[in-house]
This record gives C-alpha cells, structure tokens and sequence, in this order.
C-alpha cells in the first residue's frame, strides 16, 4: 500500500542567473493527495515542468524514478505514456469543440481513420458520470459551461490517457465555493479508485481538508514534508515563508491629517447608458488608508478608473484635490496631478513585458530624467536602483526583463513606478492579487509606510482580511453605489458586517 | 547596486553582422574575387542606401507594433511629385526637395491620423494608402514618365564625395566616436557606476575607427564616398539616436510593447502614433526622391512594392512584428544583408527568379533562427 509512485533524487535546474531548482529530492507514495506548497517562484511549477516532460531530459540535472524505474522523459508526450497528467492552471480546452472531442483530443477511438462516434459518447457518458456533471451532454459545447465544469473535463480528458499520477497546478484559482467542494470530493473518489495526485494551491485551508502529506518548496529548495495530522498551518506557513507570521498585518497609528481627495456624487453612465456609479461621495486624508471592498461588479474599479480618468463614459459629479475642482480627463493628467493608479490586471495594464525592470519603473516619469530631448540614463539609473532598494524588489539586475521577474516582485516593480514622483493620492486596486504570502507582507509594510509619509491611500479589495487588517475606514459597494461606511480605526469590524452590505443586505439596520 | 552589463554584447545585432560577414565570405569565394573589389563594395552600400531608407522608418512603425504597407506607393508619389515640380514647374531644386518632404510628412500625418484617431488598424488604413497614393500619381502624372532631373538631384542620386572631404568626414566621425565613448564613461563613473577597464574602452575606440577607416579607404579607392550612403549615414544616426536617447523612442517602445499599460502611463499613445507615421512618411518622401534622383526620373511604378523589401529588412534585423523589439541599426543591417544577396548573385549571373526564390527562402530562415535561439534560451 505504501509504496512509492513517483521519486526524484537531486534535480537541479538553471535559468539565466537563476536556480529555479536546487537538488530537489522527494516521494509521492501511491494512493495518497501529496500537496505542495510555497510562495510563487518557489519552484513548483518548474518541478511541474520537469516531471512532465516540458523541460525535456538533458535540460535539468537529477533523475526521476517512476514505481523505482529511473525515466528519461524527453516530451510531453512520454510523460504522458507513463501515466503523468497536468491539469494547468489556465485550461487547455477547446471551447467551440464538445465534450466528447475534447476529451478524446488526440486520442479518439477510431477504425481504420473512421472516428467511432457512438463508442465516444458511450465513453464520455461514463466520464461524465465519474465527474457528477449529471446535466452535460457529450454533444455540449465546452464553452458553455462554467469554468468549474471545464475543469472537471479537463480532469476526465487527463483520465481518460490512463493517467496515475494526476498534477493539478492552483485548480481552484477561478472556481465557486461549491464547485470547490465538488472537486474536492471527486478527488477523494479519484484516490480511492487508485488515482494519486500532487495538488498545488495557496489555499492552505483546502490543502488541509484534501491533502494526505504535504511538502513545502521555498526558494527552489525542498524544505520538508509530513503527513497532514502531523501539521498545521502556522507550521506550514512558517516552512513557505521561512519566518513566522505572527502578525500578518503590521500596526500602525491612525494619524490622518487634512482632506485631499473628496468626491461628491459622482454618477457614471457607459456608452451603452447603463448606470456603472451611482451618487458615490467620500473623502479621503492625508496618511489614511481607505478600503474600498465590493463583489465583483459593484463597480469598485470604476471608481479607481474615474479617478485616474481611463473611464470611457459620462460621469457627473466633482471630484477635489487639495479643495480645488479638478477634472481629470487622461491618466496622463492624473499622474501630474498627483494621483497613481496601481491596475489590478498587472498583465494588461501593468507591465510592459518586452521592456526591462529599469524601463518598466521609469516610464511614467521618463520627463524627470529628461536632460533638453534627450533620457540621462545614468540619473535614470541612479534613481531606478534607489527606489529598487527601498521596496526590496528582487532582481538579477535592473537590465532584466520584467516578466522574468516573480509576481510579488512585478508588483513591487509597478509599485515603484508610481514613485518615482511621490503621489498625494495612491490608489491601489487588488495590490496583493497573485502574489505570494512574503511579498504581502512587504506590500502591507510599504503601505503603512506611506501613509506615514503623508500620502492618502484607497485600497481595493476583494480579500477581507486585507481590507479589515490594512483599513482606517472601509466604504462597502453594491451594485454601483455606496450602502456602507465603516470606520475601523480599531480594526473591530467583522467580516459578517461588511458581507450584509456588499450582497445588498438590510441597508437600515 | 551597480548596473553589472560588463561585456556583454547584443547578441542579436551581433548575430546579424556574423551573418553578413559570412554572406560576403561567401559570395567572394563563389565570385573569384569580384565581391570584394572596392567597386562592388561602393555599389553594393549604394543600391542598399534606398530600402534601407525606407526601413528606418518602417522599423519605428514596426517597434510600435503598427506596419505601414502604403511605403512604396509613398515613394512613387513623393517621386513623381519632385519630378513635377523640378521638370515641368521648373522649380528651383531646393524648393521642390521641401515641398515635398512636406508632402511625405502630411501623407503620413493622413495614415497616422486614422491609426490613431480614427482607430482603424494600420494594416487596413495604409493598405488604403498603398491603392489611394499610387492612384494620385498615376492621375497627375498622366501615367507619363517625367525626366530628366536637374543637375542636383543627380548629385543627390548618383554623386561620390572627393577624396579630400572623405578623409574629412572621417576625421570628424572618428572624433566623434571618442568624444561620445569618453563622456559616457565620465558620465557613469560621475554616479559611481561599474565602467569597463580602460583598456577595454580604448581596444573598443580602436576597432570602431579601424573600421570606419577601412571603409573610407575602399571607398575611396573606388570613387569616393557615395552621397546617398552619406545622407543615409545622417539619417541613420539621427534616428538611431532618436529611437534609443530620447524619451519620444523609449514611448515608442512601450506603446508596442504594451499600448494599454503604456496609456496608464500617462503617455499620449495617439500623438506619439501620428508622430510617428509622419516621421514614416518623411523617410518614404527621401526615399522617392533619391529614387527619382537616381532614375533621373519619375515613373508610375517606381517604388512598387518597396514596402515589402523595407518590412523584410526590418524582420531580418531582429524587429518582431508583435512590436516593441526592434532596432533602428538592426534594420539598416538587414537592408544591407538583403542588398547583398542581390549584388552576389547577380555577379553570379544567377537568373531572377531564383534571386526571389533564395530571399524568401533567407528572410523565414533568418526569423526561424532568431525563434529558435530565443525558444532555446528560455528552455535551457
């Protein structure tokens, strides 16, 4: 029963500058839901790569033993043969196919180059019901059911190659509550059928309600494992992070001076005439953070987009700066007005991915370093490696390229951006999306530090302990308008009090 | 924390040079000789002088993630304009050569302001271009050929520089390379940044002049330094510097790397569009004239087509049609590269259709190569 599925003995793999992986050395024992853990760039998507085949033999020092059989994979393909699957995080369905084609993609029951059709959906049929989607049909097309759904059929068209080892990269990323327990329930059917999975996610709570052991990577380096009843949390937080988190979200004194920002009802239509904002007032001071929270399509990100003028539309309403009516109409306005914008959507909106960590920071401020027409690269330089180091941005050096940095240290990099001219007003808009426990902290960190310095804040949000531990007040969204103000200089709200008004609870109560 | 560069090289302006070197290595053996005689040599930079051209302007179009397919008509119109004002009008040549320099800039400002204000994508505004422009030439021009051109647009089109101002020109240029070497250095050591050893800095002054020297001295073995490469020396170095220096380059480089990260920015993505299609049409208007210069004549095919040779050399210098890779120098390099297989296989009597054969074949092989490379680097 105890046996070992899958070993691997000392992988080492490089990047340019980079260990990605350093003698890597672990056991996924059969029938069992090993979890792995660790901060993003930790190494498990590259420990992914290899065992898969996407990083052929050759790339990468080490071995890997498959049931004590040594394998050389030099493909997908043979990983593949060997029973090895990857349920990525971004799916790789094909949304105008149906069910059936998909899950037999490259792999469809056929006679002679004849597709036998009725034997597919026979088989699918099965899946299907293996997978408890009693409602879909083998003819559905996959781009009409839910990402929930798909994920679950790509995990059947992962089974259906005769797949032991099944590894799923962050499977809940986009999935509901409910859909998360479905999952969750399939794979511990799935287990008990003979199935083993590697099951990799940042949730450590849903680590703890699957998982059967557990191994922590930090820094490209295996830092330990156990089973699950021999850990808890804090332990395996401790082992991700390399320090303890005691205090997730640092203290700081409530201090707020003068009013700078105040929006007074400000009404936002799109082109199509549909109300987006509706009547939103609120005002913001110097060294206060202020926590926008709202499900999503409360209309938080309009709010942020308005202000910093990238809204297409027709908005009523004032907006002051320092007392003084302003009319924002570009971001180009907002930034010498004094007021930054860090976009949720890092990908789209933030990083400029052919350019380099020194270009991506000094872009928005590019006049500053202007010597007559022409950019003093040696003052850019100079300026670029001072605010680096103040937010402890992680590099090989300021000439590398911005998508080979790590999540967290893309946000510090756009952080930095905004910097380069101190901003009265820093609006940041899910500042700690995708980015792991380590570089939170140090955002949570800067944060207070410049409210310190006199800078005002707006934070948006949809994680609510964010919003509770980071805010001094908190406006809560629904649908477009403001039902709640909370002041939470005691950080004494509760997470129930802001959920009744973000769903459009009691507004009375 | 100190810039670490140290010696490292772009790897892939310097791929492109190796590539060219052992493109004339060789053609000279497969010649006997005859492609490295100081003759060829001065003819080759020569007829390289008009694509490449047209690719400084097309590489910043390119960078910003936009093409321009209305090039080549550009030219024929510019072209056959200057032919009007200077053979029919009589206009003084200076005039004429303004005139329509404007003319380039304004048809540019034409393709620029659909771009980026009427959003409509520039492959679908300047393939409009490519139909309206040449239709205006072939309507003014009567479908005539218009010729010949006075005696300066010959000088422009066909003339060499006197040994004498060559050797001037050099001077100068050799200066200037030391000047900008030392300053840059004194610059960075101001900031206390990491500077390569000294010797390094002087061996890098040392083969820079050496080579600039070996082309005067080929040059001037033949006739002189051509006038045309001359003004495309200029332009090269302008743009070069425009696009690397200046804070209008490194926007054009963001808007095609990422327009909608570039607009959060704070940068003006549309007046930095229209700017530079203009600066494209400005190219495209040089490039008509020297053109007519060199025909002593306008025709209404002349510049058929050039858009494609400028967007060839382009890709082949290492710009990335996605945008935001590209250099101004890499693509003056592939004008050259592509020059080349023209001049040593026409010296090999090789018969036209096989030359287009084997430069379609070069231009997906030199992109597959530089996909290779890149897709190895990042699996490695």
């Amino acid at each position: 029963m105890e046996e070992v599925l899958l070993e691997t003995k000392d992988i080492i793999k490089d990047f340019p500058g980079v260990r990605a992986l350093d003698k890597v050395s672990f056991q996924v024992k059969s029938n069992q839901i090993h979890a792995l853990c660790g901060e993003n760039g930790a190494g498990k998507s590259t420990l992914i790569k290899v065992l898969s085949g996407v990083y052929p033999n050759g790339s990468y020092e080490g071995q890997i033993f498959i049931e004590g059989e040594e394998k050389k994979f030099e493909n997908i393909h043979q990983a593949e043969e060997n029973g090895i699957a990857v349920i990525h995080q971004e799916l790789t369905l094909f949304e105008e196919m149906n069910v059936a084609e998909n899950i037999f993609m490259g792999n469809e029951i056929s006679h002679n180059g004849y597709i036998d059709w009725n034997e597919m959906y026979d088989q699918t049929n099965k899946w299907l019901k293996k997978m408890k989607l009693e409602g879909v049909k083998p003819t559905t097309k996959v781009g009409e059911l839910g990402v929930g759904k798909q994920q679950l059929i790509e995990i059947a068209k992962a089974l259906a190659k005769n797949s032991r080892l099944l590894i799923l990269d962050e499977p809940t990323a986009s999935l509901t509550d409910n859909e998360v327990e479905l999952l969750m329930k399939i794979l511990s059917d799935l287990k008990n059928e003979g199935v083993t999975c590697i099951y990799i996610s940042h949730k450590l709570n849903e680590v703890f309600e699957i998982a059967d052991y557990i191994s922590v990577l930090r820094d490209g380096e295996y830092i330990g494992g156990d089973l699950k009843d021999n850990l808890n949390e804090r332990e395996v937080v401790k082992m991700m992070v390399g320090r303890s988190i005691e205090q997730m979200f640092p203290d700081r004194k409530y201090k707020a001076g003068k009013e700078i920002l105040k929006v007074e009802s400000l009404d936002l239509k799109n082109y199509e005439g549909e109300q987006i904002l509706e009547n939103i007032s609120f005002e913001l001071a110097e060294g206060e953070i202020l926590g926008i929270f709202g499900l999503i399509g409360a209309g938080r990100t309009e709010i942020a987009n308005t202000l910093f003028g990238y809204l297409p539309g027709s908005k009523k309403g004032d907006i002051y700066l320092d007392q003084e009516k302003v009319d924002i109409k570009s971001p180009k306005e907002a930034l010498h007005k004094g007021i930054a914008l860090i976009s949720e959507d890092r990908k789209r909106f933030g990083i400029i991915p052919p350019m380099s960590v020194k270009e991506n920071i000094s872009i928005s401020f590019l006049d500053k370093f202007k010597n007559l027409l022409v950019v003093d690269e040696n003052k850019e330089i100079a300026n670029v490696t001072e605010l680096v180091e103040q937010l402890n941005v992680k590099t090989a050096s300021l000439n590398t390229k911005i998508v080979n940095l790590s999540g967290g240290n893309q946000q510090k990099a756009i952080l930095a951006k905004n910097l380069v001219e101190t901003p009265r007003v820093l609006i940041m808009d899910e500042p700690t999306r995708g980015i792991d426990v380590g570089a939170k902290q140090e955002i949570y960190e800067l944060m207070n530090k410049f409210a310190e310095d006199k800078m005002g804040i707006i934070m948006i949000s949809s994680e609510l302990p964010e919003i509770l531990g980071m805010s001094d007040r908190i406006l809560v969204m629904h649908e477009g308008k403001i039902t709640k103000e909370f002041d939470n200089r005691n950080k004494d709200i509760s997470q129930e009090d802001i959920m009744v008004y973000a769903t459009g609870g009691k507004i009375d109560g | 924390m100190a810039d670490t560069k140290k010696i490292k090289f772009d790897l892939r302006t310097y791929m492109m040079i190796i590539a060219l070197v052992s493109i004339w290595i060789i053609f000279s053996f497969t010649t006997g000789g005859d492609f490295l005689t100081a003759r060829n040599i001065s003819n080759l930079f020569r007829q390289s002088v008009f694509t490449s051209m047209l690719a400084i302007g097309m590489v910043m179009v390119i960078i910003m993630g936009h093409i321009d397919l209305s090039v080549g008509s550009l030219v024929g119109l510019t072209g056959g304009v200057v032919a009007i004002l200077d053979v029919w009008q009589g206009m003084n040549p200076i005039m004429s050569i303004g005139i329509t320099l404007l003319l380039g800039l304004i048809l540019g400002l034409w393709n620029g302001w659909w771009t980026a204000y009427g959003n409509v994508p520039s492959f679908i505004v300047t393939l409009g271009g490519l139909l309206i422009f040449r239709g205006v030439l072939v309507g003014i021009t009567g479908g005539t050929t218009i010729g010949p051109m006075s005696d300066l647009f010959y000088y422009f089109g066909k003339g060499y520089l006197s040994d004498t101002i060559g050797i001037i020109f050099a001077v100068l240029v050799g200066l200037a390379i030391i000047i900008i070497q030392l300053k840059s250095r004194r610059d960075k050591l101001k900031y206390d940044f990491e500077v390569l050893p000294l010797k390094f800095e002087i061996l890098k002054i040392v083969v820079s002049v050496a080579l600039l020297v070996t082309f005067i001295l080929i040059f001037n073995a033949y006739r002189g330094i051509p006038i045309p490469l001359m003004v495309l020396t200029v332009f090269l170095a302008i743009f070069t510097f425009i696009t690397n220096k200046t804070t209008f380059g490194r926007y054009i480089y963001a808007i095609g790397g990422n327009s909608d990260a570039a607009k959060l920015s704070g940068i003006d993505i549309k007046k930095i569009t229209l700017t530079v299609f203009m600066l494209n049409g400005l190219m495209a208007a040089i490039g008509g004239i020297f053109l007519t210069s060199r025909l002593s004549a306008a025709s209404v095919a002349a510049g058929n087509s050039a858009e494609l040779d400028a967007i060839a050399s382009c890709v082949i210098g290492g710009a990335s049609l996605a945008g935001g890779i590209g250099k101004v120098g890499g693509a003056v390099v592939g004008a050259i590269v592509m020059a080349s297989l023209d001049n040593g296989m026409s010296l090999m009597n090789v018969e036209n259709f096989w030359q287009s054969i084997i430069k379609g074949l070069i231009l997906i092989l030199a992109v597959w190569v530089d996909i290779y490379t890149k897709n190895k680097k990042s699996a490695a």
